[in-house]
């Protein structure tokens, strides 16, 4: 067994080389993740895998269930959430990654990729979130 | 028609009070604000009520007396105390009844609220990869507002230095010391740009107020705290709330601003007359947003605002007098009553070592929360 992402639907494949969106088919709005309930007035749409960032924090402790990341106080790694502007679509949240904290910035462009959960998991036993990197 | 009039203030103090619960410390400030009203249980006629955490409110009156009251529950997340007080009001407004009371109560556990993707409609992968944290929610939000605005983090440890100012005055508050600005800058990062100094945290306290007519309140003889106005709005398309997987592009309004407006509206003021305001700092950046939002000062001023002393109890618009969230916690069905409380007191002259000076005459709360609701009042004397 492969890598595999955290979720179905979340990425467009298994390669994860775009995250899918949500668009309205009546209003064109589109949003970020699919709804958990099918709607027929939604469609799965690709979503662009580079954009800017629009914003950012740093998660410095760590999170509580239903986190399901590394979570030991004595090794955690603080990492980067960040709102990347994709144009014409939606600001989808996302880790950033390849990048410190004190480096990042407003307006900076970034591409998707798909990043470990655990890092520190075995290569065939990881689960693999979105994340976009400087380009 | 007449004006709704608050005839009596209760408050258990903020913090933590090991052995006491919720419920308990609702009661505590329900008895309180009867005798402040000097009235007894038995003359109100009806409440509403609520607590996120620590129950149904209605169940008090096993404690209280059981007269048969019309008790209703609320529940609005950090809106709670608002929409209780706003309902009171309307029902007093409606001439059904002459007076009756506003609670808000809440006792939570330390740290930060944990929360369930799927009761906001979130798959579960949004909290397993880690984003299910509010904190994390205002760190993104405030880092864009000080970048769009040209505000540096500095202005973040004003707010909280002005809290815990004002807290070490207050007899309610929980954060009863100051701190200064060196310190709070270099405390350890929470959340960038809110380190733990920046933060409120959950807590317990409760409030409960009176509410009473124009005519019953004359009868009762106190000082004549009228409501103006109170206001509840939920928000606009184009926000930026908690929990949000993806935001639009294009940015709109906030539910304080149109709350803000209404309010102003209705009570035929503007910012610029109101003597004395509370507003919601769940960390220090919500106070610098609702200080614009609000329509206190445009966009980017708040900084020399702050450096200028113009929102201290001294200055020209005294903002979060007894140390706000920051320094009081936050219990949520007690927050935004707490405010109101706050004003009341100031409004009164009795606010001991943290009042106002001048006599103010207009008081304006304005509390703010998930997912993207904000209730004011506005009070004069």
């Amino acid at each position: 067994m492969n890598a595999q992402p955290i979720a179905d639907n979340l990425f467009t494949d298994d390669n994860m080389t775009a995250l899918v969106g949500a668009r309205n088919k009546q209003t064109g709005h589109i949003s970020f993740p699919l709804p958990l309930t099918p709607n027929e007035n939604i469609e799965p749409i690709a979503l662009a895998s580079r954009g800017t960032v629009w914003t950012y924090t740093v998660q410095r402790f760590p999170p509580k269930t239903p986190y399901a990341g590394p979570a030991d106080p004595e090794n955690f790694k603080p990492y980067i959430v960040a709102y990347v502007s994709l144009p014409g679509q939606t600001m989808v949240e996302s880790r950033l990654t390849g990048i410190e904290p004190e480096d990042v910035e407003i307006g900076m462009e970034v591409e998707l990729t798909a990043i470990p959960l655990d890092p520190d998991a075995p290569v065939d036993e990881r689960v693999m979130i979105h994340a976009f990197q400087p380009v | 028609m007449s004006d709704v009039c608050i005839v009596g203030a209760g408050i258990h103090p903020f913090g933590r009070t090991e052995g006491r619960d919720g419920m308990d410390q609702g009661v505590y400030a329900v008895k309180q604000a009867l005798a402040d009203t000097g009235i007894a249980w038995e003359d109100v006629e009806f409440a509403f009520g609520g607590s996120a955490a620590s129950g149904a409110a209605d169940t008090m009156v096993s404690k209280l007396g059981l007269t048969g009251i019309q008790f209703i529950n609320v529940s609005n997340g950090c809106a709670t105390g608002g929409s209780a007080l706003n309902a009171a009001a309307s029902a007093i407004k409606s001439g059904e009844y002459e007076i009756g009371m506003a609670v808000g109560f809440d006792k939570h556990p330390r740290g930060a609220f944990n929360a369930d993707p799927s009761a906001y409609g979130l798959p579960n992968w949004y909290g397993e990869a880690g984003y299910m944290l509010t904190t994390q929610f205002f760190g993104a939000k405030i880092m864009r507002y000080l970048h769009e605005n040209g505000l540096s983090r500095e202005a973040l440890g004003r707010v909280s230095e002005k809290a815990f100012r004002n807290g070490a005055k207050t007899d309610h508050a929980w954060r009863r010391s100051e701190v200064d600005l060196e310190t709070i800058m270099n405390a350890p990062m929470i959340s960038d740009p809110l380190n733990k100094y920046m933060f409120c945290s959950p807590a317990e306290g409760a409030v409960a107020l009176i509410l009473a007519s124009e005519k019953k309140a004359k009868e009762l003889g106190g000082p004549m705290i009228r409501l103006k106005t109170s206001v509840m709005r939920t928000r606009p398309p184009g926000s930026f709330e908690v929990f949000a997987a993806s935001i639009d592009n294009e940015r709109g309004g906030t539910a304080t601003e149109i709350a803000a407006k209404a309010a102003f509206e209705q009570a035929g003021m503007g910012p610029e007359d109101i003597d004395v305001a509370q507003l919601q700092d769940t960390e220090s950046g919500a106070e610098i947003m609702h200080m614009a939002e609000n329509g206190f000062c445009p966009h980017g001023d708040q900084e020399k605002w702050l450096i200028e002393g113009r929102t201290e109890i001294n200055g020209a618009l005294p903002v979060n007098t007894d140390g706000g969230c920051l320094a009081c916690g936050e219990p949520i069905g007690a927050s935004g009553l707490r405010q109101v409380y706050e004003n009341v007191a100031q409004l009164r002259g009795t606010a001991g070592e943290r009042q106002v000076p001048g006599d103010p005459k207009t008081a304006y709360t304005q509390v703010y929360g998930a997912p993207g609701v904000s209730a004011v009042t506005i009070l004069q004397r």
